[in-house]
């Protein structure tokens, strides 16, 4: 039934090798341009692959879209929390004064700041979009240090390559890549529409990416680490959120 | 191998018979075959997923912005799997968000890629020109509104019309390839916000990230409608036939013919 050829088959044959090899050489390129998500594995791992080397290679350094201000949504919508700990009431009580924010992993030297010392750093804010992966959104002015700040404030290595950065609720964690740590409008952002940001919104310190999904945007930082890997970090695929089914890169 | 017996049939050259190595053209190249399929394994994904997705907010809005506290453009009157959402109903659906998102965009992918190995394709070869292009006089409103009655009359397409596509046929499958595909793919990109960062205009053209989404949903339709008036149109020309056709791409034989 099937008429193979000799010719036939020595042209499949040479397609087969040159895109088994052309995989083996994307593979590797990938790999060393730093565009492979660490939760490359599993049956969705090509597509969260594809996702997130696409968009290095395409938004590295575009900027998220600003709005004006009479575009910002009153009121803001505050999506569901879990319930607060007894630790976070207790520094709730005393107005975040003794909230810290603790650095360490691959820097010059471990270091801690107040929500005070955040607020004394060059301020910055912008008018953007928070948008969740259920579909809903609003506009908001945020305000904060840029990430950026900080990490230079205590000396990143040089092979460092994610900020792993962990909520005060309990089991919540994430990180992000050099691109977006470093991104200009990446903040630890303590302000929102003109005041302290509200506990519902994450106060008093939330994680601000506009260029990615409302669950990337953890609030009640308590700590940084700056790390080469994620291997060492719950099961290595770079968040609880992955753990739990969901991507770890959103930018899509 | 000849299992055509084709002197009957117009369409085919008259050696097709006579010689013995003839093999007679497939109804549908074996490329097209195999990204109709892949296409249509993605569709389904995309589907299921896509009303996953969907269920965690069923409300659409239009313009940049939308949540729970503004006022939607409609609400679809479904049960959500999420508290938050006023629905009506007494109860929330378990969230189905984490898989349903990581298989939408590999869907998405795999369907994409397969678009554009199948346009580049359809070009070169010219499939498109030969196949789904419209002649003349298959544009004429008579020839047009015929096939649109002729299957609402429940008479059944003739023999010849198992080799080629009428006009209405053809005007519907250019629209589906070159206006929905390409506006579902544009609305979903316009959603995210790494590719709107770098290319703002794609969703500041559509009139915001929620118009997108809501354009995104009714595109959907279109495409949910034609699917089902593909499969009745394909089952009404007799569904094992024309299945055969692009899985095999042989075509009816004379058995089925008479």
């Amino acid at each position: 039934m099937i008429n193979l050829s000799r010719r036939k088959m020595i042209v499949s044959g040479l397609a087969a090798t040159t895109s088994a090899s052309g995989l083996v050489v994307a593979a590797h390129l990938a790999q060393k341009y730093g565009l492979i998500p660490p939760d490359h594995g599993g049956i969705y791992g090509l597509g969260e692959t594809l996702n997130y080397a696409s968009q290095r290679l395409l938004t590295r350094h575009s900027l998220a879209r600003e709005f004006s201000r009479s575009q910002i949504s009153r009121p803001p919508f505050p999506n569901e929390l879990a319930p607060l700990t007894e630790d976070f009431k207790r520094l709730q009580a005393a107005g975040f004064a003794n909230w810290r924010l603790s650095v360490d992993g691959m820097i010059h030297q471990p270091a801690s700041f107040s929500i005070a010392d955040l607020k004394s750093y060059p301020s910055r804010s912008h008018i953007t979009e928070l948008t969740c992966e259920e579909g809903w959104s609003y506009i908001a002015e945020w305000i904060g240090v840029p990430l950026f700040h900080v990490l230079n404030l205590v000396g990143v290595h040089p092979q460092a390559r994610y900020v792993v950065y962990v909520s005060m609720e309990p089991d919540t964690w994430d990180s992000i890549d050099m691109a977006d740590a470093l991104h200009p409008q990446t903040f630890l952002c303590y302000g929102m529409n003109g005041s302290d940001i509200p506990v519902p919104h994450g106060g008093p310190l939330r994680m601000r990416l506009p260029r990615q999904i409302g669950y990337k945007n953890l609030k009640f930082i308590t700590r940084l680490t700056v790390t080469d890997s994620l291997k060492r970090f719950g099961k290595g695929c770079g968040s609880a959120a992955c753990e739990a089914g969901y991507a770890w890169y959103t930018g899509i | 191998m000849a299992t055509l017996g084709s002197t009957s049939l117009p369409t085919l050259p008259s050696r097709v018979s006579t010689a013995s190595v003839a093999k007679p053209a497939p109804r549908h190249s074996a490329l097209v075959r195999v990204t109709h399929w892949v296409t249509t394994l993605c569709f389904f994904a995309l589907l299921v997923t896509g009303i996953e997705i969907v269920i965690s907010h069923p409300r659409f809005y239009w313009g940049e912005t939308g949540n729970v506290l503004t006022k939607p453009l409609f609400q679809l009157p479904i049960p959500s799997s999420r508290k938050l959402v006023p629905t009506g109903y007494g109860y929330v659906l378990p969230d189905q968000n984490g898989w349903s998102r990581a298989l939408h965009f590999e869907a998405a992918w795999i369907a994409v890629l397969t678009g554009l190995l199948y346009v580049i394709f359809g070009l070169l070869s010219r499939h498109f020109r030969k196949n789904l292009v419209p002649s003349k006089t298959d544009l004429s409103w008579r020839v047009l509104l015929t096939s649109f009655t002729k299957p609402l009359r429940l008479q059944r397409p003739s023999a010849a019309d198992a080799f080629t596509y009428n006009g209405l046929q053809r005007l519907t499958y250019l629209f589906v390839i070159f206006i929905l595909f390409p506006l579902v793919i544009w609305s979903g990109l316009a959603m995210s916000l790494g590719f709107i960062s770098a290319f703002p205009w794609s969703v500041n053209f559509l009139g915001g990230r929620q118009s997108a989404r809501t354009i995104h949903f009714f595109v959907c339709l279109a495409l949910v409608l034609f699917l089902f008036v593909h499969v009745a149109m394909v089952w009404f020309a007799g569904f094992w036939s024309r299945t055969r056709a692009m899985i095999t791409g042989r075509t009816a034989t004379r058995k089925e013919q008479a």
